[in-house]
């Protein structure tokens, strides 16, 4: 059910709500996915690499920092109206916010954002959130439907400022990044004021230092009770990260209130999927509403997968040469559907699998195989693309290129297979064949 | 000669019992790699294959074996401790396999690393390191590998073997092939490996395969431009990966814009690497730019076979075993990442 948002109503704290979330947050889904894709691959265990990057809401992010010793404001979740009115009740009944809890940023333009005076607006709010697609600028063009809703308790803000935390995979060390430019979009303060963000690297060694932590808050110009407050506020905020195995933590903004402490307004926090196995807590965080289906399926058979927007279906061993065939076919005219690493096995159940996640995309018109065989020999994978192709019934045209060991014997495999196969030399002929194909089709 | 690895390098296995470590165990055995020890815990005084002792701990297996590399095939969760025990023994060069280990277990390894001027970590995640004809460490097919003059680094696997076979169908043989791995964070880079080829007398050429994301290639191709005299030829991966989907903003907003692979292929061509739209197009490429440079030299007859094994140099003195272009490269890694901090 899709309903139009309510414009935003006037009120003394309303720009400093509105301010908050404006698009500096999460990735549109699957970014992880390339990331990890861009991070991991050819390994000894080709067949362990290709999860998800894990993602949570703001309100499991708050609840972990809160754990950490990190202010953030009372709130409470709801998922129908009369929960949300509950909830502001419990609240105290005062100014509180009621936010859309989705995996992506810029809630607030959206109108995913909304103050509420009384308990009953809040639930009237909650109604029109609930069930919404909210479309912001990260969540592609449909938007993302809202499911739950996290109310807040409001506060008086005097300052809104930026905190996040990342690997500098240049110097192998988190860094810590500070702003005064709060509640914006940090990557374009980065690019056009880069002196108003202060970082701190952080040495395995000592962790967060609190003279670290003290340059930052004077560099942001705290004074008072204030620099020992943010002091405790990015001590728990590192670590959280580090208890967690977190990726990123950002708090945008970070606000000061007119009382002089120091909260977290808004909370992301993504984590490291490499180190799930030492998070259950974590793993079961995990929203499968948020997550694009296809790439969940592909998470199932440990494949490496992103959808994109075009329509020639890929599937590549290795990350690299899976990105570098993307490239070719566009090169060549054409637009990729997707990233796909079937990882060094590339045997016939991963294949299978792999056709079956590329082909449940309506807007594949042909598909394009691209194996270098190693270790595993061509003529190994050629029977496989055969058995996979012909147990997924496949309709449309495919073109396949091996290169490696025996490739001879696997290229007279499928000219021998009775499937409509086209054979490719190399990667620049095969781009061409199938960009032909998939406008033939 | 070559880099880091040759006929006289001897090889520990961690992790020579698990799935992994059994079955490219068994291949670089095959290939002709001296594979002298391996260590898996609780598994001491029995024998791999019936011929290569296992030992409990790294340093047993030195102090007995002599080794002066290791190659990490423990998984993920055990990984960080074996990188970290090989430095601790001294192992002059480590090579870490393993893919998908915790990227804070990394920080602390690889801080832990730089306090061990006499190891050298290369990986994680990679396909390994390569001298064809005399030294396989890691998992690559080794038989398409061919020796000769180009030197090969990579930061992926699979478009590592494309290059190294259009080079070997092309007549083109490799001094050494090197994945230095995808991790964000990770031992060896692109200046380490380069600068070394650069040294190498052998080398006549280098292919340099980057990809998008942090600023190693930016780095690789300063170097380049200030450091070496040899033709370099490469291809970066994901030019066309939609952007919003590379890296995390505040990743991005601390590499300060770098990353792209535009900024990234400019870099290089500002530094004369030749840089190629495809990675089927490196093998040509290299061949037109040994040819723009004379004749290359005659290649030696290849065999594959296992070569003679070398004496076992005295105990202790192992990784004075180091051929000079590795001592260089240990120096300037050293170099490398002072001008980074």
């Amino acid at each position: 059910m899709v309903r139009s948002p309510a414009p935003p109503g006037p009120g003394a704290d309303e720009r400093s709500w509105s301010g908050q979330d404006g698009g500096a947050r999460g990735p549109p889904p699957g970014r992880g996915a390339l990331r990890r894709a861009i991070g991991l691959r050819g390994g000894a265990r080709e067949d362990q690499g290709a999860r998800d990057r894990v993602k949570i809401h703001e309100y499991q992010a708050k609840e972990i920092l809160r754990k950490f010793g990190v202010a953030v404001p009372r709130g409470y979740l709801a998922v129908t109206p009369l929960e949300a009115e509950g909830a502001a009740r419990q609240l105290g009944g005062g100014i509180c916010a009621v936010k859309a809890q989705i995996h992506a940023g810029g809630r607030g333009k959206g109108g995913g954002v909304r103050l509420a005076r009384s308990p009953d607006e809040a639930r009237q709010h909650a109604e029109a959130m609930l069930g919404m697609m909210l479309k912001t600028s990260q969540t592609g063009p449909d938007g993302q439907q809202v499911r739950k809703v996290y109310l807040e308790e409001g506060c008086r803000i005097a300052r809104e400022l930026y905190l996040g935390m990342t690997l500098d995979r240049d110097v192998g060390r988190l860094a810590v990044m500070a702003s005064v430019e709060g509640g914006v979009d940090i990557e374009e303060v980065a690019a056009q004021h880069p002196e108003r963000i202060l970082r701190e690297w952080i040495s395995p060694l000592t962790g967060l230092m609190p003279f670290q932590a003290r340059r930052l808050a004077f560099g942001l110009g705290m004074q008072g009770d204030s620099v020992g407050a943010f002091v405790r506020f990015a001590t728990g905020l590192y670590n959280a990260y580090v208890a967690t195995d977190a990726s990123l933590a950002e708090i945008n903004p970070l606000v000061i209130t007119v009382g002089g402490d120091v909260l977290a307004l808004d909370a992301k926090m993504n984590f490291d999927d490499n180190a799930l196995y030492r998070h259950p807590d974590i793993a079961a965080m995990r929203d499968p509403d948020e997550e694009d289906p296809k790439e969940a399926a592909a998470r199932e058979y440990d494949l490496s997968y992103i959808t994109l927007d075009g329509d020639i279906g890929c599937m590549v061993n290795g990350a690299g040469l899976a990105m570098a065939t993307m490239d070719v076919i566009q090169l060549s005219g054409g637009a990729p559907a997707n990233f796909l690493d079937v990882g060094g096995g590339a045997d016939e159940e991963k294949v299978t699998a792999a056709f079956k996640i590329i082909l449940s995309d309506p807007h594949v018109k042909a598909v394009l195989v691209n194996i270098f065989g190693g270790i595993m020999k061509c003529d190994v994978i050629a029977n496989g693309i055969v058995a996979a192709a012909k147990q997924v019934g496949l309709s449309i045209p495919l073109v396949v290129r091996l290169e490696g060991t025996n490739v001879e014997l696997g290229k007279d495999i499928l000219a021998h297979s009775e499937l409509a196969i086209t054979p490719a030399d190399d990667l620049g002929d095969a781009a061409r064949k199938v960009v032909q194909a998939a406008r033939a089709a | 000669m070559s880099i880091l690895v040759d006929r006289n390098t001897r090889v520990l296995i961690q992790g020579i019992t698990g799935s992994a470590g059994s079955f490219h165990g068994e291949q670089m055995l095959a290939y002709g790699t001296q594979v002298v020890a391996g260590v898996t815990p609780n598994r001491g005084g029995t024998r791999f294959q019936g011929t290569v002792p296992i030992f409990h701990t790294v340093s047993d297996a030195v102090r007995e074996t002599g080794a002066d590399a290791a190659a990490i095939f423990v998984p993920p969760p055990a990984a960080a401790d074996a990188i970290i025990e090989a430095a601790e023994a001294d192992i002059p060069l480590i090579v870490a396999i393993t893919e998908g280990i915790p990227v804070l277990d990394m920080v602390r390894v690889r801080r832990f690393v730089e306090s061990r001027p006499g190891s050298r970590l290369i990986g994680p995640n990679c396909p390994g390191v390569i001298t064809p004809g005399q030294c396989k460490i890691g998992i690559m097919p080794g038989h398409v590998h061919r020796p000769g003059h180009v030197g090969v680094v990579s930061r992926s696997g699979t478009l590592t073997y494309e290059a190294v076979k259009q080079l070997t169908d092309l007549g083109l043989g490799q001094s050494t092939a090197v994945g230095i791995g995808g991790d964000p964070v990770h031992g060896t880079d692109f200046v380490d490996v380069l600068r070394a080829f650069e040294a190498d007398p052998e080398t006549e050429a280098v292919i340099m395969i980057g990809e998008i994301g942090g600023g190693e290639e930016e780095r690789g191709a300063a170097f380049v431009r200030d450091h070496m005299t040899k033709p370099v030829v490469g291809f970066i991966a994901g030019r066309t990966a939609p952007p919003g989907k590379r890296m995390g903003h505040a990743g991005a907003v601390i590499s300060g814009g770098a990353g792209t692979a535009a900024a990234k292929i400019a870099a290089m061509r500002e530094a004369g690497i030749t840089v190629v739209d495809g990675p089927h197009l490196l093998g040509r490429a290299m061949k037109d730019a040994l040819g723009r440079r004379g004749k290359p030299k005659p290649l030696p007859v290849t065999t594959g076979k296992r070569p003679a094994p070398a004496p076992p140099p005295k105990k202790g003195a192992a990784s004075r075993g180091a051929s000079p272009p590795q001592r260089g490269g240990k120096a300037t890694k050293k170099a490398a990442k002072g001008e980074r901090e």
